[in-house]
């Protein structure tokens, strides 16, 4: 069996009196691509912000053989677990370079950041092109592009993202995914959230159905693309 | 279609670690030394002109405005680099104020001129010790909430200052010396020039540490804090503690601005430092430009020496006291007609740089 390089047990995150995760449990070999899909109001996003510290929760979250419980995100992200936020999060009135530099923020190894930079260079050629730009100027999907290319430059063991497709044209989408699918192949894990749950799931090797703060449904990516009821529910139409 | 290289995105690739507009060694010394150093003694032989020309009234204008553009540069620090909104920060120029009379009045008898240094940085130490305990519990509030408390804990200091005998109460601290004047040969330096040494020191200081600040690694956290709290966290920014320390530093340098501004009025009531004066530092950094140290110096220049040189005498020819109507009229029409304030975000280099931002 595959190492587990996150398990999450009986997650539950309350907002005052709402209960929004009642019990989620999961986990994340190392060289998957994991994705949590569901609608709306689901708890997706919750879940990703608890994984990485961003929201006080109840339960266990073990990374690398390490519980996080209580451990504040700014922590979590030098154990190696890179979080990149709902709606992008870049930085608007900063350059794009600003912001990767800050994405590199935890490292202190010039060389080597300069190396990944240069690999996110190749994944993301638009980045490249927009160095000296403001990253508020940029395009919703050169915004995500940057977005996951600061969330890589803290070499991370875990990419978490949050919806990389929001508001993103098809094609664009295609492209995103594409580089998600490349990275893992690096060697890095992902826990994806979508909404997008047809191109989710064809990325990913297992996934999870996230409904109002459970998990209902679990298994292969392909399974579920084949599952009736996640046709149903969120493919549409046969 | 153009050819410009800037437009059509290939730009030369910046290394790791510098800024796109990074300065060869040579030049960046200049900038962190040299320019201070020689806007100092421009300033101070620009002091001396104004010794000759200018009467006590004019001259403690002038003093009050460095005092106000430390005042409004420390606060842009907190409302508009970090972007966390605070509206008490006279309390924490009144801290500095006081500290720095007290120690002149009841203290130290005859200060020395270096004496004032050690005054006004106690005071700024005092003011950051404030700033400290306020700031801990309450930089985990956001927005609205943490303008109440802030707001709060302005008043709390005023009522304090007003209760303690020690410092005068409500009648105030009098008598407040400033920096005797020294005698060299024939050259007279009068206690208002020794006065203006020490506060355009304090305020080329201030500038340069902040200006050091906001343009090294620590400004940009500051600056991720301001633009997206959750992502600057999942960058491994500890903000928190981000926010506390901008805080402190912000605090401290109140205190100084309030030392500056004690030794020039010479004299202190509580009532100096009410909700208004915070107001007036908002004005100042809005005015100049959230996130713009240089705006902040315009607008404070413009906020301090408007009202006196252009208002009064404006109500001295026409007979009708109209100072506060026009002055608040042209706050409006300055916001209206330019929102983002005399600078924005830009510096004032930022101008005449050919790629600027």
């Amino acid at each position: 069996m595959a190492k587990p390089i996150l398990e999450v047990k009986d997650l539950n995150v309350f907002y005052g009196g709402i209960h929004a995760l009642k019990g989620v449990s999961f986990e994340a070999n190392e060289g998957e691509v994991v994705s949590l899909i569901g609608a709306n109001g689901a708890g997706k996003t919750t879940t990703l912000r608890a994984v990485s510290g961003i929201v006080p929760y109840k339960g266990s979250v073990t990374f690398r053989g390490e519980n996080l419980a209580n451990c504040p995100p700014h922590v979590i992200v030098t154990r190696g677990m890179a979080h990149s936020p709902e709606g992008r999060g870049v930085f608007p009135n900063l350059t794009v370079m600003e912001n990767l530099e800050l994405g590199a923020y935890i490292r202190k190894d010039k060389d080597g950041i300069q190396k990944d930079l240069d690999h996110c260079y190749e994944l993301f050629p638009r980045v490249k092109e927009r160095l000296a730009q403001k990253a508020g100027t940029l395009s919703g999907g050169e915004q995500q592009m940057l977005a996951m290319c600061r969330a890589l430059l803290s070499r991370p063991k875990l990419l978490l993202l949050d919806e990389p497709s929001l508001g993103l044209a098809p094609l664009i989408i295609a492209q995103i995914f594409e580089i998600v699918k490349k990275v893992n192949s690096e060697g890095t894990t992902v826990l994806l959230v979508e909404q997008n749950a047809r191109m989710a799931l064809k990325v990913s090797h297992r996934a999870y159905v996230v409904e109002t703060g459970k998990i209902t449904l679990s298994g292969s990516g392909q399974d579920l693309l084949d599952d009736k009821r996640v046709i149903d529910s969120y493919l549409g139409g046969p | 279609m153009t050819n410009d290289p800037n437009k059509t995105g290939h730009n030369p690739v910046p290394e790791v670690g510098t800024k796109p507009s990074a300065k060869p060694a040579p030049k960046r010394f200049a900038m962190s030394f040299v320019a201070p150093v020689g806007a100092f003694i421009a300033l101070a032989i620009v002091g001396q002109l104004l010794e000759a020309s200018t009467n006590q009234y004019v001259q403690l204008v002038l003093l009050f405005m460095c005092a106000n553009i430390i005042f409004a540069t420390s606060l842009n620090l907190v409302n508009g680099f970090t972007g966390q909104f605070s509206i008490g920060h006279a309390g924490f120029m009144a801290l500095g104020a006081y500290t720095s009379a007290y120690l002149s009045t009841a203290v130290v008898q005859n200060p020395s001129f270096f004496d004032f240094i050690w005054f006004a940085i106690a005071g700024g130490l005092v003011a950051a010790a404030a700033g400290y305990v306020v700031g801990l519990p309450s930089l985990r509030l956001r927005g609205d909430y943490l303008a109440i408390v802030t707001l709060g804990f302005g008043e709390i200091i005023r009522v304090i200052l007003l209760n303690t005998p020690a410092i005068g109460g409500a009648r105030g601290l009098f008598g407040i010396p400033r920096p005797k004047e020294v005698v060299l040969g024939d050259f007279v330096f009068t206690n208002f020039y020794m006065n203006y040494l020490l506060a355009i020191f304090w305020v080329i200081l201030t500038l340069v540490v902040l200006w050091r600040m906001v343009h090294s690694v620590h400004g940009r956290k500051f600056l991720s804090v301001r633009e997206d709290e959750i992502a600057a966290q999942s960058m491994g920014i500890n903000t928190t503690q981000v926010k506390v320390r901008v805080f402190v530093i912000s605090s401290f340098f109140a205190g100084i601005a309030g030392a500056v501004f004690a030794h020039a009025a010479q004299g202190l009531t509580p009532a100096t430092f009410g909700f208004t004066k915070s107001v007036d530092a908002i004005i100042m950094v809005v005015l100049g430009g959230m996130g713009s140290l240089t705006g902040s110096v315009m607008a404070a220049a413009v906020v301090t020496l408007l009202p006196e040189f252009v208002l009064r005498p404006l109500t001295d020819i026409t007979g009708i006291d109209l100072r506060m109507v026009l002055y608040s009229l042209a706050l409006i029409l300055f916001m209206i007609l330019r929102p983002s304030g005399i600078l924005g975000t830009r510096e004032l280099p930022d101008l005449w740089r050919k790629n600027g931002k």
